[in-house]
């Protein structure tokens, strides 16, 4: 029998695994080594010289706080929103069979399905027949949008895994609707909903291409940082945020990957 | 033992009372009531503000701009839609399905080793490091991915050291000197684009890949081999076509996303446009609304035609 | 004394379906009462239609004399033991048992106690602190029986509670279960598929077909007198014979019953038949006779001896063993 060649893996096969992880990765490296460099005029490799000054002077900017409290304004909200509606819809969806459940699985996956500008620009010219001003709520609502999905997909893939008759046998002990929500259906989807969250969170706090359409004049992280990219005047400063955008955004992947592991994964189809 | 003691009290207990209870007892009588409920907020906020978006922008593209006074023609025409034929238009187009094309394949070949690695030989913990090696690419920050391959294929940056310390500068310059995919250096040149748009979508290729390839049970490839295939026979005629639905369902992330992209070849490219920076450019600056949204409905087409043949292959199962 | 549990006329559809059709039903208090049928033949709507997860379309049920149309499972004094189980997975034992009284509001220290008590009255005394899923099979069924007995219900109801149990543990269960039900005084009612199960656990049974009951009564009543050719059949796996072959094995021209333990192979006197076939069962041998191109099975006890395929040989029964059921069973 060949069950020995079953975990024999081929070198090139290997090799070309160990490469294109490396592809993936490499770059996000760099960032961090970047982070450090002494040159601020280029892009120059390799760094004459590692110091920490830039992160001093970054502590110091009033212009990334402003952008970094504005995000985490608009990411908190709009995952606040994303949980409500998301579990909402998850919940109608798994407990319920009812015409046109399949439309609206449809709808709340089209945000991310349809390219970010499609999005972006409806809301934008929506707001200009409407005659609503840019505001925060403006990106709120467009964020919100896309960031349901994260949440439902979570959400539903835990809902599927939760036995039906649990709810019933709930009932059968005497505990009413709110009672089997609060007792078996909220402890059995929390983790979902907090991985979900996450990476609401997450989604929205890195969003760009929407952004650019809902938020006038305001600057959220990645609009600064767009506008450093398309017109470089801050290099170190851009160094240094981008390296904290990296670290800040692994830590709501990695707890949500470490939330859902028994089972469930994270949806990719986040983006 | 208290629990042996005989069945007391009567058949029906009472209820827990206030509102919550009736409000219970309620939803139990009406589960329709409840379920009204629930999908109110989700169906306002999805089906009525972003539906009809979607739907005010569609509208307008059949709307056409005058060309004296810059003011939105709010009449129904065609007209708009004939601008996109025009052949700076078209080109656009063209140029923006080629590179999506382009970008999926390289994107197809890139990760069918890691996802298959991931699939067949991963086990335990590797598998987990696997998983997680390719959804914090996916999911670290889209500018800050941009920005380290502005960092990379800057001329004073990595790569243009590497290749001066092996002496092979002569190649990236032979490479820039080509017509259409050369220019001025790397980070202004299609080549560059390309680059980029791969490396961000890549990891919406493998995840679904590795799904579907996860699928194929083991003892197909062993059923093969049995039979006298070699390795290359058996991933032609066995692997490949049971991976197909996988590789169908990647390429529509990165066929879509890489269609309606305007941010990367903005940052990272030659001047010439792509649609999705055509639509930016026409709603922004030049206040053609119309086009804009004309525009728009060119990858909802692409898409559609993409997502209609690639139903027929049955990529679907793989999402 | 009203009954623990009476349908009059009782039917519930689904769409075109019709899962439960004009049933009456009246379980006595403190009864064990089976629901025996195959799958798809009603008897678990029927038992959702007393726990209250079902609505009847039409009918009327009352559970000890109250009327509970419209009233929802959690006001109802009825508990449940679930074919899967459904113990709470978050819940570790004694919370999972002690869940019914902490939704009536019971203080901790007492319910923590009767949690107890119930454990230790389904012999997992000292297992409160586990969770459902590091237990067996046999052993969750165990806290899921505390978990509904704990309520002290009027009503118990169990949906093919030892399915998924292996034969050893279910006949093990079995006896406990009746020995407990007789202590408790409640009324059970016993969802199955098994006749067996059915037969050797219930007080009464009532067998279930195309949503319509097909006969109610004793264990003995349903196996010796089946009204119907599905009953005989069903229960027991009787030999049912068509009229024209009761005729000619001297009775009237009806359907009859005839139980393959009760026929006598016998070389001298009775009916000639030839052997077509026998299969080993462990306790006893099962031979097949063809009589007048009927097949007729015939439980031969261990150590007599068994004939030959083909051999002609003589068979005979008590005259009370061949049970009419009218022209039209």
């Amino acid at each position: 029998m060949r069950s020995d060649r079953q975990n024999r893996t081929p070198m090139g096969l290997k090799i070309a695994a160990g490469v294109g992880l490396a592809f993936l990765h490499l770059p996000l490296l760099l960032i961090f080594l970047y982070a450090f460099t002494t040159e601020d005029k280029s892009y120059q490799f390799p760094p004459p010289g590692l110091t920490l000054k830039w992160f001093a002077v970054t502590w110091n900017r009033p212009d990334v706080w402003e952008a970094l409290g504005l995000s985490v304004r608009v990411a908190s909200i709009s995952t606040a929103v994303a949980l409500t509606l998301g579990t909402l819809c998850a919940a109608a969806i798994s407990q319920t069979r009812f015409f046109g459940r399949e439309a609206i699985s449809l709808l709340v996956i089209l945000p991310i399905a349809l390219p970010g500008i499609i999005t972006g620009i409806s809301l934008r010219s929506a707001f200009n027949l409407a005659e609503i001003p840019f505001s925060f709520w403006t990106i709120v609502l467009g964020h919100a949008t896309f960031c349901v999905v994260v949440v439902y997909n979570n959400a539903v893939a835990r809902f599927r895994r939760l036995q039906g008759s649990l709810i019933e046998a709930s009932m059968d002990l005497g505990a009413d609707g709110f009672q089997t929500f609060r007792h078996v259906i909220l402890p059995n989807i929390g983790t979902a909903l907090l991985a979900g969250g996450m990476l609401a969170f997450a989604l929205s706090f890195d969003e760009v291409i929407v952004t650019t359409f809902t938020a006038g004049q305001q600057a959220t992280l990645p609009i600064w940082m767009l506008e450093e990219l398309v017109r470089p005047r801050q290099r170190p400063v851009t160094n240094v945020v981008a390296m904290v955008v990296v670290l800040v955004t692994f830590l709501p992947i990695l707890a949500a990957y470490y939330l859902t592991q028994d089972g469930d994964q994270i949806s990719g189809q986040g983006k | 033992m208290s629990v042996s003691s005989s069945a007391s009290g009567g058949a029906i207990l009472a209820g827990r009372g206030g509102l919550g209870g009736s409000l219970s007892d309620a939803f139990w009588r009406k589960p329709q009531l409840l379920l009204f409920l629930m999908l109110t907020p989700p169906l306002l906020w999805l089906g009525v503000i972003y539906l009809g978006s979607l739907f005010a922008l569609l509208i307008q593209s059949f709307f056409s701009i005058d060309e004296f006074s810059g003011m939105v023609v709010r009449e129904f025409t065609l007209k708009t839609y004939g601008e996109l034929l025009r052949p700076s238009n078209l080109d656009i187009i063209v140029r923006t399905v080629i590179m999506a094309g382009l970008v999926t394949i390289a994107s197809a070949v890139i990760a069918f080793p890691i996802a298959y690695f991931a699939a067949r030989y991963a086990r335990g913990r590797w598998k987990a490091m696997f998983y997680l090696g390719v959804m914090l690419p996916l999911w670290s920050s889209y500018l800050v991915k941009i920005y380290a391959w502005k960092l990379i294929l800057a001329k004073e940056g990595i790569l243009g050291w590497v290749f001066d310390k092996l002496h092979l500068t002569f190649l990236i310059d032979g490479w820039l000197a080509l017509p259409i995919v050369g220019g001025n250096s790397l980070s202004v040149s299609p080549t560059g684009t390309f680059l980029v748009f791969v490396y961000v979508w890549l990891p919406f290729m493998i995840l679904p890949m590795q799904a579907a390839l996860e699928r194929v049970p083991t003892n197909l490839l062993e059923a093969s081999a049995d039979l006298g295939a070699s390795p290359g026979q058996t991933f032609r005629n066995v692997l490949l076509p049971l991976a197909l639905p996988g590789v169908i369902a990647g390429s529509i992330f990165t066929f879509s996303l890489t269609l309606g992209d305007y941010i990367i070849p903005q940052i990272i490219g030659t001047s010439h446009l792509f649609i999705g920076m055509a639509v930016y450019a026409h709603q922004g600056t030049a206040g053609n609304i119309p086009l804009a949204a004309a525009f728009t409905v060119v990858p909802v087409v692409i898409m559609g035609i993409y997502l209609w043949l690639a139903k027929r292959a049955g990529a679907f199962n793989a999402l | 004394m009203p009954h623990a549990v009476s349908f009059q006329q009782v039917s519930r559809h689904f769409g075109a379906v019709r899962a439960v059709d004009a049933v009456d039903l009246e379980i006595a208090p403190g009864e064990f009462f089976a629901m025996l049928g195959p799958s798809g033949s009603g008897k678990t709507t029927c038992l959702r239609l007393i726990a209250g997860f079902e609505q009847p379309t039409s009918g009327h049920i009352e559970i000890f004399g109250e009327t509970v149309e419209g009233v929802p499972p959690y006001r109802r004094n009825v508990n449940t033991v679930f074919q899967d189980y459904a113990l709470f997975p978050h819940l570790n034992v004694a919370d999972n048992v002690a869940y019914g009284q902490m939704i009536r509001g019971v203080g901790k220290a007492e319910r923590a106690r009767n949690a107890e008590a119930a454990l230790e009255m389904v012999k997992l005394p000292g297992y409160g602190s586990r969770k459902p899923g590091q237990l067996s099979g046999g052993q969750r069924q165990r806290v899921a029986l505390a978990r509904a007995l704990v309520n002290k219900p009027k009503v118990l109801l169990l949906d093919e509670p030892l399915g998924a149990l292996d034969l050893k543990l279910r006949e093990q269960m079995q006896e406990e279960l009746k020995v407990l039900q007789k202590a408790l005084g409640i009324t059970f009612v016993f969802v199955t598929h098994d006749q067996s199960e059915a037969l050797s656990m219930a007080d009464r049974i009532a067998v279930f077909n195309e949503g319509r009951i097909m006969q109610t009564g004793t264990p003995e009543e349903i196996y010796r007198r089946p009204k119907t050719r599905f009953v005989a059949d069903f229960v027991g796996s009787s030999n049912v014979l068509p009229p024209k072959v009761t005729q000619q094995l001297g009775g009237p021209a009806e359907w009859s019953s005839l139980r393959p333990e009760d026929v006598r192979l016998d070389a001298v006197s009775g009916h000639e038949a030839r052997v077509t076939g026998a299969s080993f069962l462990g306790s006893a041998t099962r031979v097949t006779l063809d009589v007048a191109g009927e097949k007729l099975n015939v439980l031969l006890p261990s150590g007599l001896a068994v004939p030959e395929q083909g051999a002609s040989v003589r068979f005979s029964w008590k005259p009370d063993d061949l049970h009419l059921m009218g022209t039209d069973a």
